[in-house]
Protein backbone atom coordinates (compact mmCIF):
# COMPACT_ATOMS: atom_id res chain seq x y z
CA UNK A 1 0.00 0.00 0.00
CA UNK A 2 1.02 4.00 -0.26
CA UNK A 3 1.82 4.27 3.03
CA UNK A 4 3.91 6.59 4.68
CA UNK A 5 5.83 3.26 5.66
CA UNK A 6 7.41 3.41 2.32
CA UNK A 7 9.93 5.95 3.16
CA UNK A 8 13.14 5.58 0.62
CA UNK A 9 13.67 8.56 -1.25
CA UNK A 10 11.22 10.87 0.68
CA UNK A 11 12.66 14.17 0.70
CA UNK A 12 12.42 16.72 3.64
CA UNK A 13 14.09 14.34 6.95
CA UNK A 14 16.76 15.77 8.22
CA UNK A 15 20.30 14.54 10.14
CA UNK A 16 20.14 11.30 11.60
CA UNK A 17 20.58 11.42 14.86
CA UNK A 18 24.04 9.58 15.15
CA UNK A 19 25.07 8.02 17.65
CA UNK A 20 21.78 7.12 19.24
CA UNK A 21 20.79 8.54 22.85
CA UNK A 22 20.79 5.59 25.49
CA UNK A 23 17.15 4.97 27.01
CA UNK A 24 15.81 2.49 29.82
CA UNK A 25 12.15 2.26 28.85
CA UNK A 26 11.46 -1.17 30.37
CA UNK A 27 8.52 -1.68 27.65
CA UNK A 28 10.68 -1.67 24.97
CA UNK A 29 11.91 -4.93 25.46
CA UNK A 30 8.42 -6.15 26.42
CA UNK A 31 7.05 -5.46 23.22
CA UNK A 32 10.29 -7.02 21.71
CA UNK A 33 9.28 -10.25 23.98
CA UNK A 34 5.16 -9.88 23.05
CA UNK A 35 6.13 -9.99 19.32
CA UNK A 36 8.39 -12.80 19.22
CA UNK A 37 5.68 -15.18 21.75
CA UNK A 38 3.00 -13.89 19.08
CA UNK A 39 5.04 -15.35 15.97
CA UNK A 40 6.22 -18.41 18.18
CA UNK A 41 2.45 -19.47 18.66
CA UNK A 42 1.77 -18.73 14.96
CA UNK A 43 -0.70 -16.25 16.42
CA UNK A 44 0.31 -14.29 13.13
CA UNK A 45 3.03 -14.17 10.81
CA UNK A 46 5.95 -11.44 9.90
CA UNK A 47 3.87 -10.26 7.24
CA UNK A 48 0.81 -9.89 8.74
CA UNK A 49 2.84 -7.83 11.25
CA UNK A 50 4.85 -5.82 8.88
CA UNK A 51 1.01 -4.96 7.28
CA UNK A 52 -0.85 -4.58 10.44
CA UNK A 53 2.05 -1.81 11.11
CA UNK A 54 1.54 0.07 7.81
CA UNK A 55 -2.24 0.39 8.16
CA UNK A 56 -1.55 2.61 11.18
CA UNK A 57 -2.83 5.93 10.52
CA UNK A 58 -0.21 8.16 8.95
CA UNK A 59 -0.36 10.59 11.33
CA UNK A 60 0.38 7.79 14.27
CA UNK A 61 2.45 6.12 12.17
CA UNK A 62 4.88 9.22 11.81
CA UNK A 63 4.67 10.32 15.24
CA UNK A 64 5.08 6.91 17.38
CA UNK A 65 8.22 5.66 18.18
CA UNK A 66 9.08 2.29 16.59
CA UNK A 67 8.38 -0.27 19.21
CA UNK A 68 4.96 1.95 19.61
CA UNK A 69 4.55 0.92 16.27
CA UNK A 70 5.17 -2.56 17.29
CA UNK A 71 2.53 -2.66 20.51
CA UNK A 72 -0.31 -1.04 18.28
CA UNK A 73 0.26 -4.06 15.25
CA UNK A 74 0.17 -6.74 18.29
CA UNK A 75 -2.97 -5.45 19.52
CA UNK A 76 -4.86 -5.04 16.12
CA UNK A 77 -3.66 -8.51 15.35
CA UNK A 78 -4.70 -10.13 19.10
CA UNK A 79 -8.58 -8.27 17.88
CA UNK A 80 -8.51 -9.68 14.39
CA UNK A 81 -7.31 -12.97 15.46
CA UNK A 82 -10.28 -13.35 17.88
CA UNK A 83 -7.49 -13.52 21.19
CA UNK A 84 -9.18 -9.60 22.41
CA UNK A 85 -11.68 -6.85 21.82
CA UNK A 86 -10.84 -3.13 21.68
CA UNK A 87 -13.10 -2.55 24.44
CA UNK A 88 -10.99 -5.31 26.70
CA UNK A 89 -7.84 -3.29 25.78
CA UNK A 90 -9.02 -0.38 26.40
CA UNK A 91 -10.44 -0.90 30.17
CA UNK A 92 -7.24 -3.14 30.86
CA UNK A 93 -5.29 0.68 30.03
CA UNK A 94 -8.29 2.71 31.68
CA UNK A 95 -8.02 4.81 28.05
CA UNK A 96 -7.39 4.78 24.65
CA UNK A 97 -5.58 2.33 22.45
CA UNK A 98 -5.07 3.40 19.28
CA UNK A 99 -5.20 0.45 16.78
CA UNK A 100 -4.23 0.24 12.44
CA UNK A 101 -7.03 0.46 9.80
CA UNK A 102 -8.98 -2.23 8.65
CA UNK A 103 -7.57 -4.82 6.63
CA UNK A 104 -8.11 -5.52 3.09
CA UNK A 105 -8.18 -7.93 0.18
CA UNK A 106 -4.81 -9.31 -0.46
CA UNK A 107 -3.40 -11.16 -3.58
CA UNK A 108 -1.51 -14.60 -4.97
CA UNK A 109 1.57 -14.89 -6.68
CA UNK A 110 1.68 -14.45 -10.45
CA UNK A 111 2.85 -17.26 -12.43
CA UNK A 112 6.38 -18.65 -11.83
CA UNK A 113 8.85 -17.08 -14.34
CA UNK A 114 12.47 -17.16 -13.75
CA UNK A 115 15.44 -14.81 -14.27
CA UNK A 116 19.50 -15.44 -13.75
CA UNK A 117 22.29 -13.79 -12.12
CA UNK A 118 22.77 -10.56 -14.87
CA UNK A 119 19.63 -10.40 -16.60
CA UNK A 120 18.14 -7.04 -17.01
CA UNK A 121 14.94 -7.02 -15.36
CA UNK A 122 12.04 -3.88 -15.12
CA UNK A 123 9.71 -4.19 -11.71
CA UNK A 124 6.47 -3.90 -12.34
CA UNK A 125 4.59 -0.56 -12.63
CA UNK A 126 2.16 -1.99 -10.11
CA UNK A 127 0.06 -0.33 -7.59
CA UNK A 128 -1.14 -2.38 -4.91
CA UNK A 129 -3.36 -1.52 -1.72
CA UNK A 130 -2.80 -4.15 0.55
CA UNK A 131 0.37 -5.43 1.47
CA UNK A 132 3.30 -5.37 -1.25
CA UNK A 133 7.57 -5.26 -0.17
CA UNK A 134 8.25 -2.97 -3.37
CA UNK A 135 9.24 0.15 -2.38
CA UNK A 136 7.63 2.56 -4.47
CA UNK A 137 11.19 4.18 -5.38
CA UNK A 138 12.02 1.11 -7.97
CA UNK A 139 8.15 0.77 -9.74
CA UNK A 140 8.64 0.39 -13.44
CA UNK A 141 12.33 0.66 -13.16
CA UNK A 142 15.12 -1.42 -14.96
CA UNK A 143 17.87 -2.99 -12.94
CA UNK A 144 20.22 -6.03 -12.82
CA UNK A 145 20.02 -8.75 -11.34
CA UNK A 146 23.02 -10.35 -8.69
CA UNK A 147 21.83 -12.48 -6.51
CA UNK A 148 19.09 -15.26 -6.06
CA UNK A 149 17.75 -16.42 -2.64
CA UNK A 150 15.75 -19.43 -1.31
CA UNK A 151 12.29 -18.89 -2.10
CA UNK A 152 10.19 -17.59 0.49
CA UNK A 153 6.48 -16.94 1.29
CA UNK A 154 5.04 -14.18 -1.10
CA UNK A 155 4.12 -11.17 1.08
CA UNK A 156 1.25 -10.30 -0.63
CA UNK A 157 -0.30 -13.29 0.42
CA UNK A 158 0.64 -13.74 3.77
CA UNK A 159 0.52 -10.79 4.94
CA UNK A 160 -3.43 -11.07 4.39
CA UNK A 161 -3.10 -14.63 5.58
CA UNK A 162 -3.65 -16.57 2.46
CA UNK A 163 -2.08 -19.33 1.18
CA UNK A 164 1.24 -18.31 0.44
CA UNK A 165 2.94 -19.80 -2.09
CA UNK A 166 7.24 -19.24 -1.77
CA UNK A 167 8.73 -18.04 -4.58
CA UNK A 168 12.44 -16.88 -5.08
CA UNK A 169 13.65 -12.88 -4.29
CA UNK A 170 16.51 -11.32 -6.31
CA UNK A 171 18.68 -8.59 -5.32
CA UNK A 172 18.25 -6.16 -8.30
CA UNK A 173 21.20 -3.76 -9.07
CA UNK A 174 19.41 -0.27 -9.89
CA UNK A 175 21.52 2.92 -10.63
CA UNK A 176 21.03 5.85 -7.87
CA UNK A 177 20.56 8.50 -11.27
CA UNK A 178 17.54 6.24 -12.97
CA UNK A 179 15.64 5.89 -9.76
CA UNK A 180 15.80 9.87 -8.91
CA UNK A 181 17.52 11.52 -12.08
CA UNK A 182 19.20 14.23 -11.18
CA UNK A 183 18.32 14.46 -7.82
CA UNK A 184 20.49 11.94 -5.52
CA UNK A 185 24.33 10.96 -4.79
CA UNK A 186 25.44 8.51 -7.31
CA UNK A 187 25.36 5.04 -6.04
CA UNK A 188 24.73 1.59 -6.73
CA UNK A 189 20.80 0.89 -5.28
CA UNK A 190 20.33 -2.69 -4.48
CA UNK A 191 16.98 -4.08 -3.89
CA UNK A 192 15.59 -7.63 -2.77
CA UNK A 193 12.06 -7.96 -5.18
CA UNK A 194 10.22 -11.03 -5.61
CA UNK A 195 9.62 -13.16 -8.76
CA UNK A 196 6.01 -11.82 -8.78
CA UNK A 197 6.78 -8.23 -8.70
CA UNK A 198 9.68 -8.74 -12.10
CA UNK A 199 9.07 -8.77 -15.73
CA UNK A 200 11.30 -9.79 -18.62
CA UNK A 201 12.68 -6.47 -20.37
CA UNK A 202 12.32 -7.34 -24.31
CA UNK A 203 16.03 -7.32 -26.13
CA UNK A 204 16.25 -4.57 -28.53
CA UNK B 1 -14.05 6.76 32.79
CA UNK B 2 -13.75 10.62 31.62
CA UNK B 3 -13.79 12.06 28.97
CA UNK B 4 -10.43 13.57 30.09
CA UNK B 5 -8.71 10.28 30.33
CA UNK B 6 -9.83 9.42 26.37
CA UNK B 7 -8.35 12.73 25.05
CA UNK B 8 -4.95 10.77 24.44
CA UNK B 9 -4.02 7.70 24.15
CA UNK B 10 -2.56 5.63 27.35
CA UNK B 11 1.24 5.45 27.67
CA UNK B 12 3.23 2.42 25.46
CA UNK B 13 3.87 1.43 28.96
CA UNK B 14 0.58 0.79 30.04
CA UNK B 15 -0.63 -0.88 26.40
CA UNK B 16 2.36 -3.45 26.53
CA UNK B 17 1.52 -4.37 29.71
CA UNK B 18 -2.09 -4.46 28.99
CA UNK B 19 -0.84 -6.94 25.93
CA UNK B 20 0.84 -9.09 28.01
CA UNK B 21 -2.00 -9.65 30.42
CA UNK B 22 -4.17 -10.07 27.15
CA UNK B 23 -1.31 -12.99 26.03
CA UNK B 24 -1.15 -14.99 29.09
CA UNK B 25 -4.73 -14.99 30.09
CA UNK B 26 -5.78 -15.92 26.62
CA UNK B 27 -2.90 -17.18 24.45
CA UNK B 28 -1.20 -19.18 27.47
CA UNK B 29 2.23 -17.39 27.43
CA UNK B 30 4.22 -18.67 30.25
CA UNK B 31 4.63 -16.40 32.91
CA UNK B 32 8.37 -16.85 32.53
CA UNK B 33 8.48 -16.19 28.76
CA UNK B 34 9.36 -12.15 28.63
CA UNK B 35 12.55 -12.28 30.98
CA UNK B 36 13.73 -15.98 29.54
CA UNK B 37 13.28 -14.71 25.75
CA UNK B 38 14.83 -11.00 26.48
CA UNK B 39 17.57 -12.42 28.51
CA UNK B 40 18.09 -14.95 25.32
CA UNK B 41 18.38 -12.01 23.55
CA UNK B 42 20.44 -10.37 24.80
CA UNK B 43 22.99 -12.40 25.55
CA UNK B 44 22.78 -15.20 22.41
CA UNK B 45 21.72 -12.06 19.72
CA UNK B 46 24.77 -9.74 19.90
CA UNK B 47 27.24 -7.90 17.37
CA UNK B 48 30.25 -10.36 18.74
CA UNK B 49 28.51 -13.03 16.79
CA UNK B 50 29.27 -10.94 13.35
CA UNK B 51 32.46 -9.66 14.46
CA UNK B 52 33.71 -12.98 15.30
CA UNK B 53 33.23 -14.27 11.45
CA UNK B 54 34.76 -10.71 10.12
CA UNK B 55 37.23 -11.90 12.45
CA UNK B 56 37.48 -15.19 10.79
CA UNK B 57 37.38 -14.33 7.26
CA UNK B 58 40.17 -11.58 7.84
CA UNK B 59 42.94 -14.65 8.64
CA UNK B 60 41.22 -17.77 7.07
CA UNK B 61 40.80 -17.13 3.33
CA UNK B 62 38.32 -20.02 2.77
CA UNK B 63 36.12 -19.26 4.99
CA UNK B 64 36.10 -15.98 3.80
CA UNK B 65 35.59 -17.55 0.36
CA UNK B 66 32.72 -19.54 1.83
CA UNK B 67 30.93 -16.62 3.56
CA UNK B 68 30.91 -14.75 0.56
CA UNK B 69 28.84 -17.87 -1.08
CA UNK B 70 26.57 -18.74 1.73
CA UNK B 71 26.85 -16.21 4.30
CA UNK B 72 23.62 -18.58 6.34
CA UNK B 73 26.19 -21.41 6.32
CA UNK B 74 29.21 -19.70 7.31
CA UNK B 75 27.12 -18.23 10.39
CA UNK B 76 25.85 -21.58 11.58
CA UNK B 77 29.34 -22.68 10.94
CA UNK B 78 30.26 -21.08 13.88
CA UNK B 79 27.17 -21.77 15.95
CA UNK B 80 25.12 -18.83 15.26
CA UNK B 81 21.27 -18.74 14.61
CA UNK B 82 19.20 -17.22 12.75
CA UNK B 83 15.03 -17.15 13.25
CA UNK B 84 12.73 -18.68 10.80
CA UNK B 85 12.22 -15.69 8.36
CA UNK B 86 15.64 -14.80 7.49
CA UNK B 87 16.27 -17.68 5.50
CA UNK B 88 19.63 -15.58 3.67
CA UNK B 89 22.35 -14.03 5.15
CA UNK B 90 24.07 -12.47 2.12
CA UNK B 91 27.73 -10.97 2.99
CA UNK B 92 28.69 -7.73 1.20
CA UNK B 93 32.61 -7.44 0.88
CA UNK B 94 34.32 -3.77 1.46
CA UNK B 95 37.53 -3.37 -0.68
CA UNK B 96 39.52 -0.15 -1.24
CA UNK B 97 37.18 1.12 -3.49
CA UNK B 98 33.60 -0.01 -2.92
CA UNK B 99 31.67 0.90 0.11
CA UNK B 100 28.36 -1.28 0.93
CA UNK B 101 25.60 0.20 3.71
CA UNK B 102 22.16 -1.40 4.65
CA UNK B 103 18.87 -0.24 5.27
CA UNK B 104 14.87 -1.32 5.20
CA UNK B 105 13.14 1.93 4.03
CA UNK B 106 9.50 -0.19 4.15
CA UNK B 107 10.62 -1.48 8.29
CA UNK B 108 13.85 -1.84 10.26
CA UNK B 109 15.25 -5.31 9.26
CA UNK B 110 18.23 -6.46 10.42
CA UNK B 111 20.19 -9.73 10.64
CA UNK B 112 19.55 -8.88 14.18
CA UNK B 113 21.20 -12.32 15.62
CA UNK B 114 24.09 -12.13 13.77
CA UNK B 115 24.87 -8.35 13.79
CA UNK B 116 22.46 -7.71 17.30
CA UNK B 117 19.07 -5.83 17.96
CA UNK B 118 19.08 -2.82 15.67
CA UNK B 119 20.52 0.94 17.00
CA UNK B 120 17.87 3.99 17.07
CA UNK B 121 19.21 6.02 14.62
CA UNK B 122 18.49 2.65 11.56
CA UNK B 123 14.94 2.78 12.43
CA UNK B 124 14.58 5.91 12.63
CA UNK B 125 12.71 8.11 9.67
CA UNK B 126 15.93 10.35 8.55
CA UNK B 127 17.48 7.10 7.73
CA UNK B 128 15.17 5.07 5.85
CA UNK B 129 14.23 7.98 3.94
CA UNK B 130 17.43 9.53 2.99
CA UNK B 131 20.64 6.64 3.04
CA UNK B 132 19.08 5.09 -0.23
CA UNK B 133 18.71 8.80 -1.74
CA UNK B 134 21.33 10.45 -0.79
CA UNK B 135 24.17 8.17 0.51
CA UNK B 136 27.10 10.02 0.22
CA UNK B 137 26.01 12.61 1.73
CA UNK B 138 24.40 10.82 5.14
CA UNK B 139 27.58 8.90 5.32
CA UNK B 140 29.21 11.87 5.27
CA UNK B 141 27.12 13.29 7.73
CA UNK B 142 27.55 10.48 10.35
CA UNK B 143 31.58 10.66 9.80
CA UNK B 144 32.34 8.82 7.23
CA UNK B 145 33.71 10.98 4.14
CA UNK B 146 34.38 8.86 1.11
CA UNK B 147 36.41 9.53 -1.40
CA UNK B 148 34.91 10.51 -4.13
CA UNK B 149 36.13 7.41 -6.63
CA UNK B 150 35.00 5.26 -4.02
CA UNK B 151 31.65 3.28 -5.24
CA UNK B 152 28.88 3.33 -2.64
CA UNK B 153 26.36 0.27 -2.67
CA UNK B 154 23.09 0.47 -0.76
CA UNK B 155 21.32 -2.77 -0.02
CA UNK B 156 17.63 -2.37 1.28
CA UNK B 157 16.43 -5.11 2.90
CA UNK B 158 12.83 -5.37 1.28
CA UNK B 159 12.79 -9.37 1.53
CA UNK B 160 13.81 -12.08 3.79
CA UNK B 161 17.21 -11.65 2.77
CA UNK B 162 19.65 -10.54 5.42
CA UNK B 163 22.68 -8.68 4.64
CA UNK B 164 25.64 -8.03 6.89
CA UNK B 165 28.97 -5.31 5.43
CA UNK B 166 32.65 -7.40 5.75
CA UNK B 167 34.86 -4.66 6.97
CA UNK B 168 38.27 -4.13 5.53
CA UNK B 169 40.66 -4.95 8.00
CA UNK B 170 42.76 -2.34 9.04
CA UNK B 171 46.46 -2.92 7.79
CA UNK B 172 47.61 -1.99 11.70
CA UNK B 173 46.35 -5.12 12.73
CA UNK B 174 48.00 -7.62 10.21
CA UNK B 175 49.25 -10.43 12.30
CA UNK B 176 46.64 -9.73 14.96
CA UNK B 177 45.22 -13.19 16.28
CA UNK B 178 41.49 -13.69 15.84
CA UNK B 179 39.90 -13.19 19.00
CA UNK B 180 41.82 -9.84 19.59
CA UNK B 181 40.75 -8.55 16.11
CA UNK B 182 36.99 -9.84 17.11
CA UNK B 183 37.38 -6.59 19.28
CA UNK B 184 37.49 -3.99 17.26
CA UNK B 185 34.59 -4.89 15.15
CA UNK B 186 31.67 -2.90 15.47
CA UNK B 187 27.82 -2.77 14.53
CA UNK B 188 28.26 0.39 12.71
CA UNK B 189 30.86 -1.21 9.99
CA UNK B 190 28.57 -3.83 9.64
CA UNK B 191 26.14 -2.12 8.63
CA UNK B 192 28.25 0.32 7.07
CA UNK B 193 28.05 3.78 8.25
CA UNK B 194 31.87 3.08 9.44
CA UNK B 195 34.69 2.00 8.13
CA UNK B 196 37.21 0.41 10.33
CA UNK B 197 40.12 1.95 9.11
CA UNK B 198 38.57 5.08 11.15
CA UNK B 199 38.92 3.63 14.07
CA UNK B 200 41.49 5.85 16.65
CA UNK B 201 44.84 4.56 17.46
CA UNK B 202 44.57 2.33 14.38
CA UNK B 203 45.25 4.13 11.64
CA UNK B 204 44.62 7.60 10.36
CA UNK B 205 41.31 7.17 7.74
CA UNK B 206 43.26 10.21 5.95
CA UNK B 207 45.99 7.77 4.71
CA UNK B 208 43.89 5.74 3.29
CA UNK B 209 42.12 8.10 0.82
CA UNK B 210 44.48 9.27 -0.96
Amino acid sequence: MDGLHDLGGKQGFGRVKYPSAPHNENWRPLVRALHAFAIESHIYNMDEFRHAIERMTPRHYISAPYFERHLTAIATLLIEKGIATREELESLVDGEFPLSGPLGPGRLPFAPQSFAIGETVRVKNECVSGHVRVPAYIRGKTGTIVHVSTPTPFPDAAGHNMQAEIEPTYDVRFRARDLWPDASDEALNHVAVFQSYLEKVERA
Amino acid sequence: MTDTKREAPASPEKRAAALEIVLRRKADMPKNFVAEFTEHADDAWITANGAQMVARAWTDPEYRARMLVDGTAAARELGFEFPEHHRNLVVLENTATVHNVIVCTLCSCTAYTIIGAAPDWYKDLDYRARVVRESRTVLREMGLDLPATTEIRVWDTTADTRYMVLPMQPPATTGWPVQKLATIVTQDSMIGVTRLEQVKGLRSWTACTT
